[in-house]
């Protein structure tokens, strides 16, 4: 009997060793080990034997069963193996083809601006402050201390609706009404971004609409000199920890003094070129010390309380800011040049 | 206004300036130059010639021979075209070698034959622009006065080298419409004294008096507190002097004779505009003044007649009728004109509102015009009056009669102002010194006086811009120079920036819907009258308000809805290759309810979607689907999810206007009690959709005002569920007319709380389920949160809930 396993285990391991595939493995071991196999046929005779023999063959059947297991073993994870690599060598990707993009959209370029602008004066505690398109004449002109007669009353200057009516040329009225609605508190600190409307034939630097961002602050004590500090910090914010201002006297009937505001430019740092018509320097905003008229009209008392306006044209600062050729280009919503905005 | 620095030097010593600097000085100061030019640049070897006689060339009709006296050693023999070219005459001569304007050098040259030694030149050929070149100088050659010094260079002769500064003026700053404006200003500036004209000292009138040739009355005294004339006989109408005639065209003004130009002359130089007429035009020896009455009319200088409207500012004969139209333009009636001996000239004062409204209706503006509309200086009438008087008497010799004849109203007061220097620094965040104060008053021109901390200004009245101590501090800032004021923070308490909660919400709507690949867009709010009816307006009975006068009919109207530029935008995209298209607007409609608008209509936010193309753009590994309805639909439900209101919307097919019947419905949100339409959405109508050329195409537009108020932002944290849930798949085949909605609102409330969630998972038809019959397959979780749920739990639910929807709905089970 310990011959026939002998012999059993050379055959077995014989015809593993030719062995081509998983399927054959497996047949082989049902042949030699599985229940009906000749391993087990062979101890079926184990009954036979007497009680010295028994554990002596057992131990031999043991170690047969124990070789060819082994063998079988270790063909077994070779085909996985092998198994695998072919897999994955099927499964090879070309990871040169392009993935499935996230969607993603973008704000408005114009938008993106006067999202930035609020985030710079919401971090220097102002509030946003809105109000409507279409205005009276009252909060769109005579409380900002323009005359009936003023030259930018004028029908052709604006889009009237009626006499009294009209779509707001500036988002100043928003100034106003914050001071009515803020009944003589202090300190006042806002922002007011929106569209405005003027007369204007469309071109490549005019548009009939557009939007503006006025600031108002109103206190005790208030000084030309932090307007100064104000709009410096704000340009800096906006257009990097390097930029100049610089303000020139101007005229605007809300406001005395007035003054334009200069940044040093935003391509060539100051030193001269084309976008700055080698001057160093592009014109931003317009600003002052608030008119006291305007400060009377709105309920304050001027001898009393003092205070700044700036405003800027939203498109302008985009235009600089992005190097934009052209602002009907903001209106006509081509989604190959809004598209371009869609980065953080 | 073009400031000519030759003239302005005879009010204020520009020595040792350059001009450049200067411009960057004044620009500096408050006023913008907005250039910086020679009257003709580049002109170089003329010289006046005398032309002492002129042949015939031998071989050309139509050349000229002339002999030049030049002021050289040997005349000039040089052949010219010009046909006004004559013996006799005074001309420009570019010599050979001369440099002309665009470059043009002058060479010995032989024409048919015959040699000239240089080119007698025209106007146009020395650069100078023939809008302010006298009209009969042309054509030609141009012909200088006798009196001109033969062998001079031209450059001298016509001004050309004249640097003439733009000074962009703002408003306020009308004082500067003139020189001696210019010269205080310049003179503030370099702190240079300013000389001013003094014409009385120097005029010589006749005894006889004007008043025996003219009376004046002012009959609107409301509109003209000070009207002045004087009185001229025996003038000779002539050219006026070539120096005078430089300075006009250096200003912008063409000279056209003596008279008309010394007015024109007086009025750059004082601002106050003049009007000559010719007395023996003026009916009856009285001018008057007065408002026009209904229908009168008057033929102005320009040749127009010019319909009146009652109340415009009128100048008048003896005989009442009128011959100027007051502050604009005089009347053809009374034009000085080569026949003209007898001359009233008038300086007046005339209300600037006045005269702006009657050049704004009648179209008619003149440099007379622009400078009473802006104010000109009350205490100019009598000098500027007395300067011109000398100028006639000198250069068209005129006599002066005695006397001016003069109404006045009111003559102008003066004006002090008090400023107190702790203002003036507090205002500023200066430290500036009492002294340095008076020096730049002293510039300016202002007489002050100090006492204690304060200092009293009497504001010259040319300076009407200047009525309160702000306006002198402004006029100490801009002199101090603005780049002298510190920089400094604001002190007193911080304040805490912030949005307003809808101004935040609207900020999280966009950053939701462009991460979700939205693109944002803004369109104009004007649009066509015909877009009004395209979609329904969010607002029932409402209207849209029209402008009173639109720039043109595409953009008449305020929009009511977004969406007609949405769908403008689509076709604008789609004409460029851009098919597929996710935009969204957040913006303003506008609405009144009033036939007749006299309050501001309601303007509300809107949001809205355009939907169409493909889902994704196409890509090896995406397939090229269209979207549909559902996707727009996902998206709005994302931003109602987004609010905490997805359980407060509900979607009804009610066909709104503008869309496909079948695939459209009108948003509602259930608040309390009420339930509002905030929105609609769908396929827009394919007749549109051709309309417009537009392929399947989904919009929709939301009232953001009642989604901000209802929003719900807190966030209530609910405890994970302890215990399994079970889910149960049903499908039911109903009538295609049932609607999903109700099955679930109806298996909701059958089921009750121990339904956590629902979902419907398949829906289709076919002629499996017959005719007209759909099968919607639904997934139901059960979960209850104190314990597990029993098989019998469920049972006893799912069955009640198939029962409902089997009588509610006729629905079938498929097994």
């Amino acid at each position: 009997m310990k011959e026939r396993l002998e012999s059993l285990k050379v055959e077995a391991l014989d015809q593993l060793k030719d062995v081509a595939d998983a399927g054959q493995l497996n047949d082989l071991r049902v042949k030699y080990l599985g229940k009906k196999g000749a391993l087990t046929e062979i101890l079926r005779g184990m009954g036979a034997l007497s009680a010295e023999e028994r554990p002596v063959i057992g131990q031999v059947a043991n170690e047969v069963r124990a070789a060819i297991e082994e063998v079988i073993e270790r063909q077994q994870l070779e085909f996985q193996n092998q198994e695998t690599e072919q897999r994955l060598a099927a499964e090879k990707v070309d990871v040169t083809l392009p993935g499935r993009p996230l969607r993603q959209g973008s704000v408005h370029p114009l938008n993106k601006v006067i999202q930035d602008i609020e985030d710079i004066f919401i971090g220097l505690g102002y509030r946003i402050a809105e109000g409507p398109e279409v205005e009276t004449d009252y909060y769109n002109f005579e409380a900002l201390n323009l005359p009936k007669n003023h030259p930018a009353r004028d029908m052709q200057d604006s889009f009237y609706i009626t006499e009294d009516i009209l779509m707001r040329t500036q988002t100043s009225p928003v100034q106003v009404r914050t001071m009515e609605a803020m009944q003589g508190e202090v300190p006042v600190k806002v922002i007011c971004p929106g569209k405005v409307y003027r007369r204007d034939d469309d071109d490549a630097t005019h548009s009939f609409q557009f939007n503006q961002i006025e600031g108002l602050v109103i206190g005790k004590g208030i000084r030309m000199s932090d307007l100064k500090g104000t709009l410096l910090q704000f340009t800096r914010e906006m257009f990097g920890p390097h930029t100049q201002i610089r303000l020139r006297p101007s005229f605007f009937p809300f406001t005395e003094p007035s003054a334009e505001v200069d940044v040093t430019c935003v391509k060539c740092g100051g030193s001269g070129c084309r976008m700055c018509k080698h001057t160093g320097w592009l014109e931003i905003l317009g600003c002052g010390m608030v008119h006291p008229r305007v400060l009377e009209m709105g309920g304050y008392d001027p001898e009393e309380y003092t205070g700044f306006a700036f405003g800027m044209g939203v498109e302008r600062i985009a235009i600089l800011k992005y190097g934009i050729d052209d602002i009907r280009h903001f209106y006509s919503n081509d989604l190959r040049f809004l598209q371009q905005f869609a980065r953080n | 206004m073009k400031v000519s620095t030759e003239w302005l030097s005879d009010y204020i010593s520009l020595d040792n300036v350059v001009t450049e600097e200067l411009a960057e000085q004044i620009t500096r100061s408050g006023i913008e130059i907005d250039s910086v030019e020679k009257r003709s640049p580049g002109v170089s070897q003329v010289v006046v010639g005398y032309v002492k006689s002129k042949e015939k060339h031998p071989d050309a009709d139509k050349l000229n021979v002339c002999i030049i006296d030049a002021g050289l050693d040997e005349d000039l023999q040089i052949v010219c075209g010009a046909k006004n070219v004559d013996a006799g005459q005074k001309v420009p001569v570019a010599l050979v070698g001369a440099k002309l304007p665009g470059g043009l050098e002058i060479k010995k040259a032989k024409l048919r034959g015959v040699a000239s030694q240089g080119m007698i030149c025209s106007a146009k050929e020395l650069g100078l622009n023939e809008k302010f070149v006298p009209k009969e100088q042309q054509e030609g050659i141009l012909v200088l006065p006798d009196n001109t010094e033969v062998g001079v260079p031209i450059n001298g002769v016509l001004g050309l080298d004249d640097e003439v500064l733009d000074f962009d003026l703002t408003p306020n700053r009308s004082d500067c419409l003139s020189m001696l404006g210019a010269a205080y200003e310049v003179g503030a500036i370099l702190g240079r004294e300013v000389k001013i004209p003094e014409p009385e000292k120097k005029l010589i009138e006749v005894s006889e008096a004007a008043s025996n040739h003219i009376a004046v009355h002012i009959e609107a005294p409301e509109l003209c507190n000070h009207y002045a004339v004087r009185y001229f006989s025996n003038v000779k109408i002539a050219p006026s002097p070539q120096w005078m005639q430089n300075r006009l065209a250096a200003a912008g003004v063409r000279p056209i004779n003596n008279i008309v130009d010394i007015t024109n002359y007086v009025m750059m130089e004082y601002g106050q505009p003049l009007h000559a007429f010719d007395a023996d035009q003026i009916a009856g020896g009285s001018i008057g003044v007065r408002r026009a009455e209904e229908g009168e009319t008057l033929v102005t200088l320009d040749g127009q007649e010019r319909k009146l409207e009652a109340g415009a500012l009128l100048i008048t004969d003896g005989e009442n009728k009128p011959v100027g139209l007051a502050g604009v333009m005089g009347g053809l009636n009374s034009e000085v004109t080569g026949n003209t001996v007898n001359i009233i000239l008038e300086s007046a004062h005339f209300d600037g509102g006045s005269v702006r409204k009657t050049s704004r209706q009648l179209g008619l503006r003149s440099e007379a015009s622009l400078r009473f509309e802006k104010e000109v200086d009350p205490n100019r009438v009598i000098p500027a009056l007395n300067r011109a008087a000398s100028l006639i008497a000198q250069y068209a010799g005129g006599t002066v009669h005695q006397g001016i004849v003069e109404s006045v109203i009111k003559a102008p007061e003066d004006k002090k102002i008090t400023l107190s220097l702790s203002k003036l620094n507090g205002y500023l965040g200066t430290d500036i010194s009492m002294l340095e104060v008076k020096t730049i008053f002293t510039r300016l021109n202002f007489e002050s006086s100090e006492r204690q901390g304060e200092i009293e200004v009497l504001v010259p009245s040319r300076r009407g811009d200047i009525t309160r101590d702000v306006d002198l501090i402004e006029e100490i800032a801009r002199l101090y120079g603005y780049a002298n004021i510190p920089t400094t923070s604001i002190e007193g308490p911080t304040t805490a920036g912030s949005y307003t909660r809808e101004q935040f919400l609207r900020r999280s709507l966009r950053t939701l819907l462009t991460h979700g690949g939205w693109q944002e867009v803004i369109s104009y709010s004007f649009t066509y009258e015909a877009s009004v009816g395209l979609f329904p307006t969010l607002s029932a009975g409402s209207r849209a308000v029209k402008l009173a006068m639109p720039m043109s009919e595409d953009r008449s109207v305020l929009r009511t809805s977004t969406l007609p530029q949405l769908v403008d935008i689509a076709a604008y995209n789609r004409n460029r290759k851009q098919d597929n298209l996710s935009i969204f607007e957040i913006g303003s409609v506008f609405w009144t309810e009033e036939d007749k608008l006299t309050r501001q209509p309601r303007e509300l936010p809107v949001l809205s979607f355009l939907l169409t193309g493909l889902r994704e753009e196409k890509q090896w590994n995406i397939p090229a689907e269209k979207v549909d309805f559902f996707d727009l639909k996902g998206a709005i439900e994302s931003v109602t999810e987004y609010l905490g209101l997805r359980n407060k919307i509900t979607y009804a097919a009610d066909r709104p206007e503008g869309f496909h019947p079948g695939r459209s419905a009108s948003i509602y949100l259930q608040t309390g009690e009420e339930k509002i339409r905030i929105g609609v959405l769908g396929q827009m109508h394919p007749n549109l959709q051709r309309d417009k050329d537009l392929e399947d195409t989904y919009v929709a537009e939301l009232l953001l005002t009642p989604l901000y108020q209802h929003a719900e932002s807190n966030i209530e944290y609910n405890e994970l569920p302890r215990f399994p849930s079970v889910e149960r798949d049903i499908a039911v085949v109903v009538d295609s007319e049932v609607e999903a909605g109700a099955l679930i609102q109806a298996i909701q409330a059958t089921a009750g709380e121990l339904l956590t969630g629902i979902q419907v998972f398949d829906v289709f038809t076919g002629s499996k389920l017959g005719d007209n019959k759909k099968s919607v397959a639904i997934s139901m979780v059960y979960q209850h949160k104190d314990r597990t749920l029993t098989e019998e739990d469920i049972t006893t639910v799912h069955e009640r809930v198939l029962e409902v929807l089997e009588q509610t709905f006729a629905a079938e089970l498929r097994k």
